[in-house]
C-alpha cells in the first residue's frame, strides 16, 4: 500500500513519532485508526444492518403492495395508506391510540406531578422503600399484569365485590367486556403501570431544584400554588418531556395487554394500531394493509419523537 | 424546610395509598395462585399450585427458551455495543456522528415496523422457529440503544488517561479491556439490566418469530396457558406469578441500578 500524499496525514502535532526517523510504518497513524474502526465496526453494522436497517426499509416497500404473505404481490401504490384512512376499523384502532395517550401519558402526568411535589417536601423515612414499591410494575412482564387485571375486571372479580360490598351493586358488570366500559378498563391499566415511573421521574427531577429558591419565593410571601408554578414545574421540564415521550410512545405501542386482555373486543371497541398490525398481516392475510399500518405507526413515533427533543431545546 | 406535623401524616397516607395500589393487583395474583383449585373448598396456601401450573404449562421448556433468548441477547448486544461504542466515543473517525444517529434511529423503531418483513424473510431462508428468528432482532434493538449508552459513557472518559495508556504503548484492545471496561462497570451492569428486561418481557418478536410455537418464551407461555384454561384462573394465576418472579427477584437485587437505568437512560435519551 503506498501511503497517499495528503496534507495533515503524515505527521500530526499529536503525534509522539513526528519526526521519527524510524523506517516507516505500513500504515500511518491515522490510516491505522481508520482499519481498527472498520474491523471493530463490521460486526455490529452487519447484525444492526441485516435486523434493523434492512426489514424497515423492507416494511416501506410492502406497504405499496397487495400481498397475503403467500404468492406473488401486486403492487397498489398508496392504495393500502388510502384503505387506512378509510376503514373505520383501522381509524377506530388510531383513534383509540389517541384515547390511550390520555390514560398512558395525561394522567399519569397530572397525578405524579402532585404525588412528586407532595413527596418531595418533606424529609421522610421510608422513600426508598415507596419508589422501589411504585416502581415495581415496570419490570414484571405486561402478560402478567394483563392477567392480573383481567382477574380484577372479570364478573366476581375485585372490583365488582368492591362495588357490592359499598352498596353500589347496581354499577357492576364485565368492564373488559362491555362495549362502553372496555377501552377506559384497558386505559387504567396503562394508567397504573405508568404513574409509578412518571412519579419517580419528577421526583427525581423535583430532588434537584435548589432548596433555596423555595425559601426565598416563600418570604416573598409566594403561596403553595405559586411555588408550584413558577418553581417547580420550570425546574422539571426535562422530566415532564421525557414521562411524555416514554409514556406517549407506550401508549402507541400497545400490543400485549390489548392481545391478553380483550382482543380488541368487544367488536372493534379496544383495537389499537399494533394490534391491527398484527391482526391485519397474521389473521386477516394483508400484509400490505399491515405494513402501511406500520410504516404510519413508526413516522407517528419519530414525530413525536423529535417534536418533544424540540422542544426540550429551545432554551 | 421543617413540615407540620399534620403535613407529615398527611404524606404518609398519600404515600402509603399510593404504595398499596401499586401492589394490590400484584398480591391480588399472589393471592388467586395459593387458592384451592376445587370451588367450595376454604383452605389456603396451596403451593402444590405452582407445581401443577408448572408442569400443565410448560413452564420448563418456556423458561429454558426465555433464559437462552435473555443470555444470548444480553451478550451479544454488549460485546457489539462496546465495539461499536468504542469506534464512535473513542476513536471517532470521519463519518461516526452519522453512524451515530443511524444506530439512534433505531431506539425510536418500533418492533411493529420490523416485524413483518422479518418474519417473511426469515421464513423463506427456513429460520423462523429458530432461536436466531428470536434472538437477533432483539439484539439489533438492544445494539441500538447499547452504542448510544458505550459512546456516551466512553465520551465522558477522560482523555488524559486514554492519552497515558497510548504513549507506554497500549493498543485499542489493550485500552478497552484493562482500562474502559473495569471503569465502565456500572455502565454495563445497567444496559445489562435493561436489556434483559426488556428481552425477557417482550411479547410480539417471540409471538411472530416461531409460529409453531418451538421457541416460545415464558410470557408468550403465560399467554397460551390463559387461552387453555379460561376457567381454573387458580393455576393461571400460578403462572403469571411463576413468569413475574424471576424478574421480579432481580429487580428486587437490583433496584438500585433498575431505576437509576430507567432514569438516567431516559433523560440521557
Amino acid at each position: 500500500m503506498t501511503a497517499p500524499i495528503m496534507p495533515g496525514t503524515a505527521a500530526t502535532p499529536q503525534s509522539p513519532h513526528a519526526g521519527d526517523p524510524r523506517p516507516r510504518r505500513l500504515l500511518n497513524k491515522r490510516q491505522g485508526r481508520a482499519v481498527i474502526s472498520v474491523v471493530l465496526l463490521a460486526l455490529p453494522l452487519l447484525v444492526y444492518g441485516l435486523f434493523m436497517l434492512y426489514p424497515l426499509g423492507r416494511v416501506l416497500m410492502l406497504s405499496f403492495y397487495r400481498w397475503d404473505g403467500l404468492g406473488v404481490g401486486e403492487w397498489v401504490g398508496v392504495n393500502n395508506y388510502v384503505k387506512t384512512f378509510s376503514d373505520d376499523r383501522l381509524l377506530g384502532a388510531f383513534l383509540h391510540a389517541l384515547i390511550l395517550i390520555i390514560f398512558y401519558a395525561v394522567i399519569p402526568l397530572a397525578v405524579g406531578l402532585v404525588l412528586a411535589t407532595l413527596l418531595t417536601r418533606a424529609q421522610m423515612r421510608g422513600l426508598g422503600f415507596f419508589r422501589t414499591v411504585v416502581f415495581l410494575p415496570q419490570v414484571i412482564a405486561m402478560v402478567v399484569l394483563a392477567i392480573a387485571w383481567r382477574r380484577i375486571y372479570a364478573p366476581d372479580g375485585l372490583l365488582n365485590s368492591l362495588l357490592r360490598g359499598i352498596g353500589l351493586g347496581a354499577l357492576t358488570r364485565t368492564w373488559l367486556g362491555d362495549f362502553s366500559t372496555a377501552l377506559i378498563a384497558v386505559g387504567l391499566i396503562g394508567t397504573w403501570v405508568s404513574t409509578g415511573l412518571v412519579t419517580v421521574l419528577l421526583m427525581s427531577g423535583i430532588s434537584n431544584i435548589p432548596k433555596d429558591y423555595y425559601e426565598a419565593a416563600t418570604l416573598d410571601g409566594a403561596g403553595w400554588w405559586r411555588r408550584f408554578w413558577h418553581i417547580t414545574i420550570p425546574g422539571v421540564r426535562a422530566e415532564i418531556l421525557v414521562s411524555l415521550t416514554l409514556t406517549v410512545i407506550a401508549a402507541l405501542k400497545t400490543f400485549d395487554l390489548v392481545y391478553v386482555t380483550t382482543s380488541g373486543g368487544p367488536g372493534t371497541s379496544t383495537t389499537v394500531p399494533s394490534y391491527e398490525v398484527y391482526n391485519q398481516a397474521f389473521r386477516l392475510g394483508s400484509v400490505g394493509t399491515a405494513s402501511s399500518l406500520a410504516v404510519i405507526l413508526t413516522l407517528v413515533i419519530f414525530a413525536i419523537n423529535l417534536t418533544i427533543n424540540l422542544l426540550g431545546e429551545r432554551d | 424546610m421543617r413540615a407540620s406535623t399534620t403535613e407529615k401524616v398527611l404524606n404518609y397516607v398519600v404515600l402509603v395509598a399510593f404504595a398499596a395500589q401499586a401492589l394490590v393487583p400484584i398480591l391480588y395474583v399472589l393471592v388467586l395462585a395459593l387458592q384451592p383449585e376445587r370451588i367450595g373448598d376454604n383452605s389456603f396456601w396451596h403451593l402444590e399450585n405452582f407445581a401443577t401450573a408448572w408442569e400443565q404449562g410448560h413452564f420448563s421448556q418456556y423458561m429454558t427458551n426465555s433464559v437462552i433468548i435473555a443470555v444470548l441477547v444480553v451478550s451479544l448486544a454488549l460485546v457489539l455495543s462496546l465495539m461499536s461504542g468504542y469506534v464512535l466515543g473513542i476513536l471517532r473517525p470521519r463519518g461516526g456522528d452519522i453512524l451515530f444517529y443511524v444506530f439512534l434511529l433505531g431506539i425510536m423503531v418500533p418492533s411493529e415496523a420490523i416485524v413483518l418483513p422479518l418474519f417473511f424473510d426469515l421464513r423463506d431462508a427456513g429460520l423462523t422457529d429458530t432461536i436466531w428468528a428470536v434472538a437477533l432482532p432483539q439484539t439489533a434493538q438492544s445494539l441500538a440503544f447499547g452504542t448510544f449508552w458505550m459512546r456516551a459513557f466512553f465520551r465522558g472518559v477522560n482523555p488524559a488517561i486514554l492519552e497515558a495508556a497510548r504513549i507506554d504503548g497500549a493498543g485499542d484492545l489493550r485500552i478497552l479491556t484493562s482500562i474502559l471496561l473495569p471503569l465502565g462497570r456500572p455502565a454495563i451492569v445497567t444496559q445489562v439490566v435493561l436489556t434483559f428486561m426488556w428481552t425477557w418481557n417482550d411479547f410480539l418478536i417471540p409471538l411472530v418469530m416461531s409460529p409453531s410455537g418451538k421457541m416460545r418464551t415464558a410470557p408468550l407461555g403465560l399467554a397460551f396457558f390463559q387461552g387453555q384454561y379460561t376457567q381454573g384462573s387458580t393455576l393461571l394465576a400460578a403462572g403469571a406469578v411463576l413468569v413475574a418472579l424471576p424478574m421480579v427477584v432481580l429487580y428486587l437485587l437490583l433496584q438500585k441500578q433498575f431505576i437509576s437505568g430507567m432514569t438516567e437512560g431516559a433523560v440521557k435519551g
